[in-house]
């Protein structure tokens, strides 16, 4: 058929004749679709479940101590008197501590990472940070035991004196305690913290980059202008992926922090966190209140992180509002 | 300004193979010629953008005002020689006002808070965009369109006083109106200070160009008034590509 005849309007095909779509694709777009739908599902029925088993399990707490649960400083199994308030300190002040330390270090290496180091280094080094991420927290804890809190104990007098104004640095130099769970929790995001900033430093595109250097901005000046601007909403996702960490993280601290439930404003006294009372008490709780507390003190580590995500998240949503 | 016997590459590629040229103050150079054949590598030779790329290789001499460029600290040299890119790069976390002053915040050249919103308002005004954006100088500069983002672009450049301008090829991302603005721009001003133009477009050479520097593979085929390249070109391969037979 010449071009022409194909033109005439009797010989194109009826609109009626092109299928939308065929009935195979329907289907196995509808198919897909569903599944799809259904392991996202899955997600948010499995968090219930968990809040749900939390809950059902630790009535016997909140009914015995109600919202006092979580303000009481009180731990003594003994006389079953149950109170939160110690390990929700313990948990936010290590992981606090964690992220103070973790945070300038991780990001300063991974500002060297993908800004100064070679190409090559840059490579061997993050390998070697993804392998520090691959530690098992036992080993970490060891490390802790063996090599970190001797060495606090050394240094921890010579901190008193020189700061010993100041409460945190106040007290008996146990090596074993906050300080030490800190120190700990910090070397495990680290790797987290590093690995992630360094990829999003590396994403930050090559023509802004130049753009800023072609008005005469230093290699710092460029980083602390527009490569870190550019890039603080990923950091921000490396910092909450790691504070997740730190508020959950269980062996590793619980070899170090000295496990004792009081609140005491010095970092080198002991303290005790959420996930840290779970895993010793639990094998032990004779009473059902004990084991319903510690069920419940589980709920509220639950909740507190929860709490603590939404809060940075809120926070970063300010942040990035006011620049737009 | 200008380049004495300029070799650069990346890696054991070289890229220029020894460029002589020179670009006269107060007047506007283009840069003509196929792809690859260097042009933008030789413009990012003239403000040292070139080595700031890994495993660059750069050598002979590029003299500013008599003194090797070589010899000055890049930092200094690119508040003197500005530069505006392919595709317009305002930074984004920064507001339009935020985006001309970033160059004098860097180089510490405003003053008081009044110095920095009238130099500010000055370069808007010289790229010809403070009336589309005096409004809304707080807002982001990615809400502006490409050609508006382009002459941001060229505000930031100008906002530090730069004796050099270097453009490598602002409007190729540009539509014709953009283009044409960005032309009238370049016109305005040369009144002021030397510029090197990167295009492909050989009419656009022709419209704004004093001079014209016609390369290939690397090397300098022919630099004149850009009347003679385009109407009594003394190279073969100058005249068969601005007839438009190759490239």
């Amino acid at each position: 058929m010449s071009a022409e005849a194909l033109a005439r309007p009797e010989n194109r095909p009826a609109l009626k004749a092109i299928p939308v779509a065929g009935p195979r694709e329907q289907a196995g777009d509808r198919l897909f679709r569903w599944s799809l739908l259904l392991f996202a599902l899955s997600v948010v029925v499995l968090a219930g479940l968990v809040a749900w088993k939390l809950i059902a399990g630790s009535l016997m707490t909140w009914k015995a101590f109600g919202w006092r649960f979580l303000f009481s400083s009180a731990w003594d199994p003994v006389n079953d008197k149950f109170g939160a308030l110690p390990f929700i300190y313990g948990t936010l002040v290590s992981s606090a501590l964690a992220l103070l330390l973790a945070l300038p270090l991780g990001a300063g290496s991974a500002i060297f990472l993908a800004e100064l180091a070679p190409r090559r280094v840059s490579d061997v080094c993050t390998f070697l940070i993804e392998l520090l991420a691959a530690v098992p927290s036992v080993i970490l804890g060891l490390i802790g035991i063996f090599a970190l809190a001797p060495f606090l104990s050394a240094v921890e007098p010579w901190l008193t004196k020189r700061l010993g104004f100041l409460p945190l640095f106040q007290g008996a130099p146990y090596g074993v305690g906050m300080l030490a769970a800190g120190i700990i929790l910090a070397l495990m995001i680290l790797p987290y913290i590093t690995i992630v900033s360094r990829e999003v430093l590396l994403g930050v595109p090559r023509p802004l980059k130049e753009g800023v250097l072609a008005l005469g901005a230093t290699r710092w000046e460029m980083v602390t202008r527009v490569s870190l601007p550019y890039s603080a909403p990923g950091i921000a996702g490396a910092v909450f992926l790691s504070l997740g960490r730190a508020l959950g993280e269980t062996m590793a601290v619980t070899m170090v922090i000295g496990n004792t439930p009081k609140i005491s404003a010095s970092l080198f006294q002991p303290g005790y966190t959420m996930a840290a009372v779970i895993a010793n008490e639990l094998a032990e709780a004779v009473s059902d209140l004990h084991l319903q507390s510690l069920i419940a003190i589980g709920l509220t580590l639950f909740g507190v992180t929860i709490l603590v995500n939404a809060a940075a998240r809120l926070m970063l949503l300010r942040l990035s509002k006011r620049h737009s | 300004m200008e380049v004495r016997g300029l070799r650069a590459g990346y890696g054991s590629n070289e890229v220029l193979k020894g460029v002589t040229a020179r670009f006269l103050e107060k007047a506007v150079t283009a840069i003509i010629g196929p792809s690859g054949c260097g042009k933008s590598t030789l413009v990012r030779c003239l403000n040292r953008m070139h080595e700031t790329a890994p495993g660059t290789t750069m050598s002979g001499q590029v003299v500013l005002y008599g003194r090797d460029v070589l010899s000055l600290d890049p930092v200094v040299l690119r508040r003197h020689v500005g530069m505006v890119f392919q595709r317009p790069n305002p930074f984004p976390n920064m507001s339009i006002f935020d985006n001309v002053a970033s160059g004098l915040v860097l180089n510490g050249i405003a003053g008081g808070r009044s110095e920095l919103e009238g130099r500010v308002e000055a370069s808007l005004r010289q790229a010809s965009l403070w009336d589309e954006v005096k409004d809304r100088l707080r807002r982001s500069a990615l809400g502006l369109s490409g050609g508006q983002q382009q002459r941001l672009c060229i505000a930031r450049a100008l906002a530090v006083s730069p004796n050099v301008l270097l453009l490598d090829e602002p409007c190729s991302a540009l539509d014709p109106i953009a283009t044409a603005r960005i032309e009238e721009l370049v016109l305005e001003l040369k009144k002021q200070l030397t510029i090197v133009i990167v295009t492909h477009n050989m009419q656009q050479a022709a419209r704004v160009s004093d001079f014209t520097a016609f390369m290939l593979l690397g090397e300098l085929v022919e630099f004149s008034a850009t009347g003679t390249i385009f109407t009594k070109p003394s190279d073969k391969r100058t005249e068969d590509y601005v007839t438009g037979r190759f490239g």
